[in-house]
């Protein structure tokens, strides 16, 4: 296959962007996209120019890490898929592919198509865990928690974190991550203790941050290589307007 | 109320007062629907509802929640829309992202200035000159508000004035009305796909029912 790649350059966040054109002439249908991406980058090297910087880990559509712009569109034109899972198969002989970082006030760009998404970290650390006192772990079966319920809360946590809900909504609202954490653990007994104060400090932290508001177009749902539900946005909402109302 | 920074009570707040503003756009259709009945039966009743209507305390003091919630809506909006324009930063080169939503879901901004600024000339042209204007009186009495509208509704121009601003105000209830529900936190599943149809049924009826109003008038005078 030939492809062009118009893939977005920048230095640093203080830099001025813009498109470059490249042009890949042996590209295999098999390759995954970020193969494609390393292809260009050996080409580049060997020229003696900068490699395309962009993120990655796993390769395996779980880590997160490899979130990309690709033809407008968060993690590419597949449903349910991450940058590092698309295939070329997905392209056509002479396609020209435009590639661009995730974009959001709150992900500042890093170089090229890199980002720094601690922002999402931050939302984590300010309250996206159980707390437990440490010690031997406890009998597995002493807290009861039914098939459909784990389910339920496995659905939820099943988010990780790659930031396409923000690249993908009109306002980079980060509700989507927010409440996948928020409902992960409210609807487990270990976690739902803690669920009105959890939840009001992540809300708090996701402004802090800088996303915007949830205007419920969905398109974070459609987006999401995961597939997260956007319903969990309202459960946050209600958690969160719960714990306003019912504040002592 | 602009110290309220959380996005989240502010879309509560957005979604109150919206659902507030719908509940009254029920009301409003049931009682201008008096303009459909025959000519000189209309004008009395339309006059003397009027005038019923104007009379009521209770009636005034919810016109002035009806008012204010007006004006948090759209204070809330522009403050939304600069926080949307913060939040995004830079904009993208190459923007797909359209085809995830629906364009009056991404454009519900857009659809409520159309709004505001029909509620502005609707306001002037009927609220205004009912209150403040002087106004000739019918056989029983009262206002004639109802040959103010029928006149106005002579003119071509007008009657398509009121279609384009009742369509937006169809699509802003298309998606605002579930929308809201949503906001205000209501996560079930099923009672999510009722709200959903109920939001969507809403929104038709509502356009349908606003957009009859001027398309009888016009047409019954031209015959």
């Amino acid at each position: 296959m030939k492809i062009t790649l118009k893939i977005w350059r920048q230095r640093d966040c203080q830099s001025k962007g813009e498109f470059k054109e490249y042009h890949l002439d042996k590209v295999s249908k098999d390759m995954s996209f970020l193969e494609m991406l390393d292809t260009l980058n050996i080409k580049l090297i060997k020229q003696g120019d900068l490699p395309v910087e962009f993120d990655h880990d796993c390769r395996e559509g779980i880590c997160g890490q490899c979130g990309v712009m690709i033809n407008g569109i968060a993690h590419g034109p597949l449903k349910n898929t991450t940058t590092c899972q698309l295939h070329m198969r997905s392209f056509n002989d002479g396609d020209t592919i435009y590639v661009e970082p995730f974009k959001a006030s709150a992900f500042p760009i890093v170089r090229d198509l890199k980002v720094n998404r601690s922002a999402l970290d931050h939302i984590i650390t300010s309250g996206g865990y159980v707390s437990v006192d440490t010690g031997q772990a406890p009998e597995a079966n002493s807290i009861p928690v039914t098939f459909e319920q784990a389910e339920a809360a496995f659905d939820a946590a099943a988010c990780i974190g790659c930031g396409a809900c923000v690249a993908s909504c009109k306002n980079s609202s980060a509700a989507l991550f927010t409440s996948a954490k928020i409902s992960h653990l409210a609807q487990l007994p270990q976690g739902d203790k803690e669920t009105s104060t959890r939840v009001v400090s992540m809300v708090n932290q996701m402004e802090e941050e800088g996303f915007g508001h949830c205007t419920n177009t969905e398109a974070c749902e459609v987006e999401c290589p995961e597939g997260i539900s956007v319903l969990n946005i309202a459960r946050m909402n209600y958690e969160y307007n719960r714990s306003r109302l019912m504040k002592k | 109320m602009i110290f309220i920074k959380n996005s989240v009570t502010r879309k509560n707040l957005m979604a109150i007062t919206g659902l507030f503003l719908s509940f009254f756009l029920i009301i409003h259709l049931l009682g201008n629907l008096q303009l459909l009945l025959p000519a000189a039966e209309a004008q009395l009743q339309y006059n003397s509802y009027s005038h019923l209507l104007g009379g009521n305390i209770v009636i005034k003091l919810v016109s002035y929640v009806l008012y204010l919630c007006i004006l948090l809506h759209s204070i809330d909006a522009i403050y939304l829309s600069f926080k949307k324009r913060r939040a995004n930063g830079t904009s993208y080169s190459y923007d797909r992202r359209g085809r995830a939503s629906s364009w009056y879901s991404r454009n519900m901004m857009a659809l409520g200035i159309i709004i505001f600024v029909f509620l502005v000339i609707h306001f002037k042209d009927f609220w205004y000159h009912y209150k403040f204007g002087e106004l000739p009186v019918d056989t029983n009495g009262n206002k004639d508000l109802y040959t103010i509208v029928v006149v106005a509704f002579e003119q071509l121009w007008y009657v398509v004035l009121y279609i384009v601003a009742i369509l937006a105000l169809g699509y802003h209830l298309l998606h605002g009305v579930f929308s809201a529900h949503r906001t205000m936190g209501i996560y079930h599943p099923m009672y999510n796909r009722i709200i959903n149809i109920v939001g969507k049924s809403f929104a038709v009826i509502i356009t349908i029912g606003y957009i009859i109003i001027p398309l009888f008038l016009y047409f019954n005078l031209q015959s």
